[in-house]
């Protein structure tokens, strides 16, 4: 991530002037050692292409039936060898969509609680569990989401959604009450994607140079204005950056999905029917799948790869704008 | 407010001749001298300020008068207090936990340390332009903008008129007129300071806090900034604290040496830098220590 470089730079040159200082650059050295960083990059990058070309070819016996309409397709049939990539695409992406709505405001009011309101020593307790979050594997969320969280969404929480004016939606909240589901496994996505938004963010506010703060300060702002309009400002990118690095993880989180989300290939008439994701679909059937399964399942292997390689080229060139923009950097 | 019935200074050659408010008399330091600060109008008074951070006390019993549409300078060497002593005249120390104020200081004769103070307001009229200049992550325009948004209900012209007039009385309209929608940090250090000095006099404060404001622009700029005093004590009263005491010379009608958390002395620019009553006033003015 890239947000974070600004704080960096200017530490990168003063330490380069040091070694500068310390003795003349031997032209030898200089060489080697640019050899080996080209060499180490060149490595990023063809281990990029070879993940590419291996899931390419994994996924062209399916590419070659299916064309581009496995992209619409709901159908995943094994008996009769129809295979599309529909349902896990929208499984992706309410689950991920459900998590980031949750996770996000939730990440800001955190992260501004611990920079700016409680004591420091609360704040440093508070920060520290929502660390300890990250540091839980996630196949234990999968099985505290699967044997704690469904049986109370299904006895208490979907059925008090189901009561509300919201529950007359069929789309959103009709169906049965079953527990596993979208709305379920986006809730578990929310608790494992908060500790990397809260921890950014949290980061993102702290960079705000407390002279500029104190300026919003003397202006006669309060906290929330000096905190929406100056410290959001400033830490914009750095959110976007925080919301990235979430949705980079809700999208491609595997194990805790495929405990909780119920593993159906129909499309789901609501958010609390059961679906599945591009990667809980592959951690579903992998292990079993031949021939033209295979191929499909490479081939949602290989959507799941370019979606995040593009989120994330997007995200970069959408934080170099919004920062020249706002001149941060 | 009555104006004091001093005659124009000679002490040091002035360009804007037309505007010149009344100074004091270089020569005229003793008993008369004296008699005149009755006259002017007190416009900021702190009476026994002490201060602390956390355990360990940086201010004592500071007690001083600021006169209106006069610039005070703020003196003395590094740890003084100075920056202290006017971070609480708008409360923003308030911002720290473990930073505590006692004493009082009466803005037009209500107590700003007082409690039912509405912070925000004394914020408003007392305002503050930083030592490093910080402006907002935001365009030129956003950055006046800002302030004034907080406390009026302005329509896009009547906003855009405030901007550029803000602009203007910090003499930055002309070099800005056409950035107005860039980022205000990509001007120059020197346009950044006096853009912030426009963010604070667009919501028409009464006083301005000004901590050392040109410690981190160049020469030239500097001497913007200086003129730029000059025209702005005639709206406000301006508070400056300063290392450069030729600045403090140039800038200042009154001038504070503050040493050790205590105003040692307080008095004329002219009187303070000519002929100072306490000896540690000038061992630090001739440069002794400090």
């Amino acid at each position: 991530m890239s947000d974070t470089g600004h704080s960096l730079n200017g530490g990168w040159r003063v330490r380069d002037m040091a070694s500068r200082a310390r003795r003349a650059p031997s032209s030898r050295t200089d060489t080697a050692f640019r050899g080996f960083t080209i060499a180490c990059s060149l490595f990023i990058a063809l281990l990029m292409l070879g993940i590419t070309i291996a899931l390419v070819e994994g996924s062209w016996e399916s590419m070659r039936e299916f064309g581009l309409s496995f992209l619409w397709t709901s159908d995943w049939d094994i008996n009769k060898g129809v295979y599309g990539a529909l349902t896990p695409m929208i499984g992706t992406l309410t689950t991920t969509l459900i998590a980031m709505g949750i996770a996000l405001p939730l990440a800001l009011v955190i992260a501004l609680l611990l920079v700016e309101l409680v004591h420091p020593v609360a704040a440093r307790i508070i920060g520290t569990a929502v660390e300890m979050l990250a540091a839980i594997p996630s196949i234990i969320y999968g099985m505290w989401g699967l044997f704690v969280l469904v049986p109370i969404m299904q006895a208490h929480v979907i059925p008090w959604l189901q009561s509300t004016p919201l529950g007359q939606i069929p789309w959103l909240l009709g169906g049965p009450p079953l527990g596993v589901g979208i709305l379920t496994a986006g809730l578990i996505l929310a608790f494992m994607v908060l500790p990397f938004i809260t921890a950014v963010s949290r980061d993102v506010l702290r960079m705000v140079p407390t002279v500029t703060k104190e300026a919003g300060y003397g202006m006669g702002a309060t906290t929330w204005e000096v905190t929406r309009k100056v410290s959001f400002r400033y830490g914009f990118g750095g959110f976007v950056g925080a919301t990235f690095i979430g949705l980079g993880r809700a999208f491609g989180e595997t194990m805790a999905v495929a405990y909780v989300i119920g593993n159906s290939f129909t499309i789901p008439e609501s958010i609390i029917a059961p679906g599945t994701t591009f990667a809980s679909a592959i951690a579903n059937q992998f292990p079993e799948a031949v021939g033209l399964q295979k191929a499909a399942l490479m081939e949602l292997g290989l959507i799941l790869f370019l979606v995040t390689i593009v989120f994330q080229l997007i995200a970069q060139l959408w934080l170099g704008y919004v920062n020249k923009k706002v001149g941060i950097r | 407010m009555r104006e004091p019935t001093t005659e124009v200074s000679t002490a040091e050659p002035q360009s804007q001749a037309t505007v010149v408010p009344p100074r004091i008399e270089v020569d005229d330091v003793t008993q008369a001298g004296q008699e005149r600060h009755s006259d002017l109008e007190v416009k900021m008074s702190v009476r026994n300020l002490d201060f602390w951070y956390g355990k360990s006390q940086a201010l004592f019993d500071n007690s001083i008068d600021y006169y209106q549409n006069r610039v005070t300078a703020i003196i003395g060497p590094s740890g003084c207090g100075k920056s202290t002593h006017i971070r609480c005249l708008n409360r923003i120390y308030e911002l720290y936990r473990d930073h505590k104020a006692s004493g009082e200081i009466v803005l037009d004769g209500n107590n700003v340390l007082g409690s039912g103070v509405d912070v925000l307001d004394v914020r408003r009229r007392v305002g503050m332009i930083f030592q490093k200049p910080s402006p907002f992550p935001m365009t030129v325009f956003e950055n006046i903008a800002y302030g004034l948004k907080l406390f009026y209900k302005l329509n896009r012209s009547e906003l855009r008129d405030r901007v550029e007039d803000a602009l203007r009385r910090a003499a930055l309209w002309d070099e800005v007129k056409d950035k107005l929608n860039e980022p205000g940090t990509g001007l120059s250090g020197g346009q950044q300071q006096r853009l912030c000095i426009a963010r604070t006099i667009a919501t028409e404060p009464e006083v301005v806090l000004m901590d050392e404001p040109c410690s981190a622009i160049d020469p030239i700029a500097t001497g913007k900034i200086e003129d730029l005093i000059e025209e702005l004590k005639h709206q406000y009263t301006i508070l400056i604290v300063t290392h450069n005491m030729q600045q403090a010379a140039r800038v200042s009608e009154y001038t504070a040496f503050f040493f050790q958390g205590y105003i040692v002395e307080f008095g004329e620019t002219t009187k303070l830098f000519s002929n100072p009553d306490q000896k540690q006033t000038e061992d630090y003015i001739t440069g002794r220590f400090g």
